[in-house]
């Protein structure tokens, strides 16, 4: 159809842009199967590296003797701490502020801990080899329980810290201390409970477990020792970051380092931080000459590689008896593993914790948390939320639900009577922050009222009849989350990794047909980029998405940017976009005012053109605009049309939901099947809404996964158990619940769409409601808390305990 | 996650591949479906030198009904004991429980000789085929010989089969039209292994419990047949007081590991509730 027979509408959905369920245009080269992953990469010459890992959560190493690997035909070298240290990298140096070892030196601190790095010609070669390294350990003793970690005669971690009293984040007060981080008016709070009518207080263990990404963790380092210059192709959802990081680590000069992040299978946070993996395979590659290739396999991912949570908190809440929430007061234990790891902005060393007020209009509150060093794996990253989010929302949420019981009230009222409310926003929290915009009552009535809410609960109150009387072995369990996420960080003001602030940005060049390519500083690792920003674009320009390549993840050729997790590629990489678009418009404008002869101002935006007001019949699309761009423009403007933007946000997006999960719980085997579950998102403008129910589709199931079953626990000795796909709980289609989605709209008042993010949202909700549901269930007997994860025969413990068995 | 290195071979015939076990000694092995064989080998767990591969050998596949049995090849899949209109109307019991095995692929390439000669306690098939009293054909340098299920299996990965020989069929006795039968399987997942399960066949008449063969997966060393919770249920009417003096004899011979399906106490008691569901179901589809 030609362009002039076309209505305003018709063109408006040509355009693809905010707000159309456009299919996702990457998907067609993901489900053909020709992704280009890092592991699909094979570069003339290249070796595989592959690391002997500790079988000891803790023991001394006596010596290494890799004299029999290197006799294997086909191994090129075996990397030890010694041949690292020279070099300055035995440590590197973490998020947190802390160093890890990149291959252990006197002591393994966790088991599977990377101990000595052989390069073969093959991954086969190299896993033989591996196993011919020789190691003499002296065993430790082990310290896997946080609770014990301050004790004074735990065992010492961290001999390279020795006297250290001063850690990144203040003064260390035991050997295993890492930081105390504390927000909030604590007399005030203290105050509030001593005066309080309720109060509440229970340990909520949100145990440790593993983003488990797909595609694990990769990278391939090539140097080419002529040109002086370092590739490193990698699972990176932070690749500007690593490059910053590599050239300050390596000494190469960062012009000279080319980082490159092909397709990636799923990050979640795991794939944020550098590995011991990526600076053996560059000093590898170094030192050889030659590509060297480095895939991790999923055990290692499972136990090596960036865990997250593991967070024990002491919840604490004052109370009416009516049922206002007066203060909150909480302590965390943070179990950060053998090192402080954890991929937060710098200044933060518990994320945004003090976010865990929530969605309610609290006084007064204070937090503090404990990080401590044990025999475990390093990391602590968001898994699919927000730096500490999810825990936040778990702590609340749950509390919540345990004062509602104290008080004998219907958790929902309780939350409903403690909202914030429309009018308060811009809201000032007491720890802190300031959310920027929320309509709590409205979604959680909308919640209720699309499942029937009053008869869910009637139901329930028949059913727990039914099961007194011997008429069923079920129980019935009603759970509801209602969260408020801290997504896009953030201001630079406060928000910075390593140093570099964490803006983000968007450059666009538009060809002469009206084509055009634009590249950002972020990463998608499946959450369907390449589609939505060239909405956003194609809104804000005017031209359609289908002709606007997005291309992300290679450091020479798009503009800095911190990459993509905690919910950030929306609120700031995509606020780039839109004012990338903006810039674009304005300029195309003065084109088109010259091209029809008449002024700026004379001139109006509708969809993909300029109309002069009041004589509509004379206009110049974009298309037209683009072709002049090259060769026809006023008088004093550069040819071209091409535009950049870093964004810095102003203040971060709070995106808000609420969610409402339904269970029946076998009493016979604990086995728990989700009846229903409705999840009600508001992640303000929504930009596609076909992915935006993908994402939450995922995230539910992530948290369905949390909360039902993932765990990666350590033994008494420090054996980390079950980190294999037999036992560490990643749900197929079968035990995946059907998912009801929904929303409300609440635009971001400081977001130029409006946005706020979501990919991360039903991790956050839903874990809150999952468990909540279980605990529901039980709600009506002699039971406060059951900790996650409520797998078969922890849930078949608790009917055990109450007398419901057999 | 990467074997070591190992030699393979592939005979068409059954007297070769006993020829090569015989000669290659202990650190060669059958390989079938692969499907615990390879995992294992992948965790470096053994070291294996030599793989036999038998799926070429004709000889081992295919199912028939000879003599009152069903004589099941050792190479045949998961996935054509579900397909097989044979077993459907002789012995269902079969292709429920294949149908609890892991996923389709799996059952696509794991045969039922791997899954019964691999000696793992977690396998499905052992209780089955002590619960259906089948006979394993076993053919060695010395000949044949055929070996009860009931009989086999010695300790975890430890069974009466010698290292050269090969089984090369199951023998089931088809059980009499009209009997009752169930598998229970709990897990935690598609593709995960039992918490606990129970294999049931039960026959009737005049109303009450004529033959009882109970068995158990997953729950101790070995598959566990339930003799005496067997023998306890025959001549009653499977009534509650006779499924739970069943049930406790059964739970008496668990003796189960403690894993992240669970504790050993969880484990024994959801051996119970399997028997109890699989009793239930079995007496429902029983005729007389
Ligand atoms: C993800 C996953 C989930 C699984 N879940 C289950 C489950 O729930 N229940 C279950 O029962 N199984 C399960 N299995 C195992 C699966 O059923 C295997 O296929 C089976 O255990 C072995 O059969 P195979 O044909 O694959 O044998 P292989 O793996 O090839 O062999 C197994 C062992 O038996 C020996 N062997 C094989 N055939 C012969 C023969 N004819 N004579 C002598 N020795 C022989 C081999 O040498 C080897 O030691 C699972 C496997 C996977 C990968």
């Amino acid at each position: 159809m030609s362009d002039a027979a076309m209505t305003v509408e018709e063109r408006e959905a040509n355009l693809k842009g905010i707000g159309c369920s456009r299919k996702r245009t990457e998907d067609a080269r993901f489900i053909q199967g020709k992704g280009n992953y890092v592991d699909d990469l094979k570069l003339p010459g290249m070796l595989f590296g592959d690391f002997v890992r500790s079988p000891y959560g803790h023991a001394r190493i006596k010596s290494i003797d890799a004299s029999a690997a290197l006799a294997l035909p086909g191994v090129k070298a075996v990397l030890t701490a010694a041949d690292l240290k020279p070099l300055n990298l035995h440590y590197m140096p973490t998020l947190a502020g802390d160093v890890q070892a990149v291959l252990a030196e006197d002591k393994v601190l966790f088991q599977n801990q990377e101990v000595a790095f052989v390069i073969a010609e093959d991954r086969y070669i190299a896993a033989d080899a591996a196993e011919l390294v020789e190691v003499d350990y002296e065993a430790l003793p082990v310290l896997v329980d946080p609770f014990r970690s301050m004790d004074p005669d735990a065992p010492v971690l961290r001999e390279d810290l020795a006297g250290k009293t001063e850690g990144a984040h203040g003064a260390r007060r035991h050997h295993n201390h890492i930081f105390t981080w504390d927000v909030g008016d604590k007399e005030a709070t203290d105050q509030a409970f001593a005066q309080a009518e309720v109060t509440i207080k229970e340990l909520i263990t949100y145990p440790r477990v593993h983003p488990a990404p797909m595609e694990t963790c990769a990278c391939v380092a090539s140097m080419d020792k002529i040109r002086g210059e370092l590739t490193v192709y990698g699972t990176f959802q932070a690749p500007h970051v690593v490059r910053t990081v590599a050239s300050l680590l390596s000494t190469i000069p960062e012009h000279k380092i080319h980082v490159i992040a092909p397709d990636i299978g799923g990050g979640f946070g795991n794939k944020v931080g550098v590995y011991p993996g990526y600076v053996c395979s560059i000093v590898a590659s170094i030192v050889l000459g030659v590509p060297v290739k480095w895939v991790e396999d999923r055990m290692e991912n499972l136990s090596a590689t960036a865990f997250a949570r593991d967070y024990h908190m002491t919840a604490e809440l004052a109370a009416t008896r009516d049922g206002r929430i007066t203060a909150i007061r909480a302590h965390v234990l943070a179990d950060h593993g053998a090192f402080d790891a954890c991929a937060d902005p710098s200044k933060w060393p518990a994320g945004f914790f003090n976010i865990c007020t929530g969605s309610y209009d609290v006084p007064t509150a204070y937090v503090a948390v404990d990080g401590v060093y044990t025999n475990k794996a390093p990391g602590g990253v968001a898994y699919r939320c927000s730096f500490r989010v999810t825990e936040a929302a778990y702590m609340i949420e749950r509390a919540v639900d345990i004062l509602a019981k104290k008080l004998a009230m219907d958790p929902v009222e309780l939350r409903l009577k403690n909202f914030i409310q429309p009018h308060q926003f811009p809201y000032q929290s007491a720890l802190g922050w300031e959310y920027d915009s929320g309509d709590y009552p409205t979604a959680m009535k909308k919640a209720m009222e699309a499942t029937s809410y009053a008869a869910l609960r009637a139901e329930q109150q028949e059913r727990r009849a039914a099961f007194a009387r011997g008429e069923t072995r079920e129980l019935m369990g009603i759970g509801v989350a209602f969260f408020t996420e801290i997504v896009g960080a953030g201001p630079t003001r406060n928000c910075d990794i390593l140093g570099v602030g964490m803006f983000d940005s968007c450059e666009i060049r538009i060809h002469p047909t009206g084509a055009a390519i634009a590249r950002l500083g972020t990463k998608s690792q499946g959450q369907a980029h390449e589609t939505t920003y060239a909405q956003i674009l194609a809104t804000e320009i005017g031209i359609p998405a289908d002709d606007i390549m997005i291309e992300e993840g290679n450091t020479d050729t798009a503009p800095y940017g911190l990459g993509t997790y905690g919910s950030r590629s929306t609120p700031v990489a995509g606020a780039a976009a839109a004012r990338v678009g903006r810039k674009i418009r304005d300029k195309a404008r003065k084109i088109a005012a010259h091209l029809l002869e008449v002024g700026e101002d004379d001139l109006e935006f509708e969809v993909d053109r300029f109309k002069v007001k009041g004589l509509p019949e004379r206009q110049k699309n974009m298309k037209e605009i683009a072709w002049a761009a090259y060769n026809n423009v006023p008088e004093g403007l550069e040819l071209g049309l091409e535009a950049v933007d870093y964004y810095d946000p102003p203040n971060m997006t709070y995106p808000f939901g609420a969610y409402i999960c339904v269970v029946d719980i076998d009493a016979d085997t604990g086995v728990t099947k989700v009846r229903r579950f409705y999840a009600l998102d508001d992640c303000g403008t929504r930009i596609n809404p076909m992915v935006i129910e993908g994402q939450v589709h995922g995230g539910l199931t992530e948290a369905f996964a949390i909360a039902m079953g993932q765990e990666i626990r350590y033994d008494e000795g420090g054996n980390v158990m079950g980190a294999s796909f037999m036992d560490y709980f990643v749900p197929t289609a079968v035990e995946t619940p059907v998912w009801e989605t929904d929303h409300t709209v609440t635009p971001s008042p400081h977001h130029p769409i409006g946005a706020k993010g979501v990919g991360e949202s039903p991790n956050v909700g839903g874990v809150p409601a999952f468990s909540n549901a279980v605990n529901d269930a039980f709600a009506h007997l002699d039971i406060t808390h059951i900790q996650m994860p409520h797998d078969h025969w922890r849930t078949w413990k608790v009917c055990e305990k109450l007398g419901l068995v057999g | 996650m990467i074997p070591g290195a190992f030699d393979y071979d592939a005979p068409t015939t059954l007297d070769e591949a006993v020829a090569l076990l015989a000669e290659l000694g202990e650190e060669a092995r059958p390989l079938a479906g692969g499907h615990s064989l390879i995992p294992m080998m992948k965790l470096r767990l053994a070291p294996l030198e030599h793989l036999v591969d038998l799926r070429r050998i004709d000889s081992l596949k295919g199912i028939r009904a000879e003599g009152g049995a069903l004589v099941i090849g050792a190479m045949t899949t998961q996935a054509e004991l579900l397909a097989s209109d044979l077993i459907t109307g002789h012995c269902p019991i079969i292709q429920e429980t294949a149908a609890l095995i892991a996923d389709p692929q799996v059952r696509s390439l794991g045969t039922l000789g791997g899954n019964v000669a691999n000696g793992d306690p977690a396998n499905d098939m052992p209780a089955l085929m002590q619960c259906l009293d089948a006979g394993y054909v076993l053919a060695g340098p010395g000949g044949s010989r055929e070996v009860k299920a009931r009989d086999f299996y010695e300790s975890a990965f430890f069974t009466k089969r010698a290292d050269g020989e090969i089984l090369t069929a199951v023998r089931v006795p088809i059980p009499p039209a009209g009997h009752g039968y169930a598998y229970e399987k709990l897990k935690r997942k598609i593709g995960d292994y039992a918490t606990a399960a129970a294999a049931v066949v039960v026959t009737l008449a005049g109303g009450s419990c004529k033959t009882a063969a109970i068995a158990l997966t997953n729950l101790g060393e070995t598959p566990l047949y339930a003799a005496e919770a067997s023998a306890a249920l025959v001549g009653t009417p499977l009534d509650k007081a006779a499924v739970e003096r069943a049930v406790a004899l059964a739970e008496g011979i668990t003796a189960p590991a403690s894993d992240g399906r669970g504790p050993a106490d969880y484990r024994t008691k959801m051996a119970g509730v399997m028997l109890r569901r699989a009793l239930q179901r079995a007496l429902a589809r029983a005729a007389g």
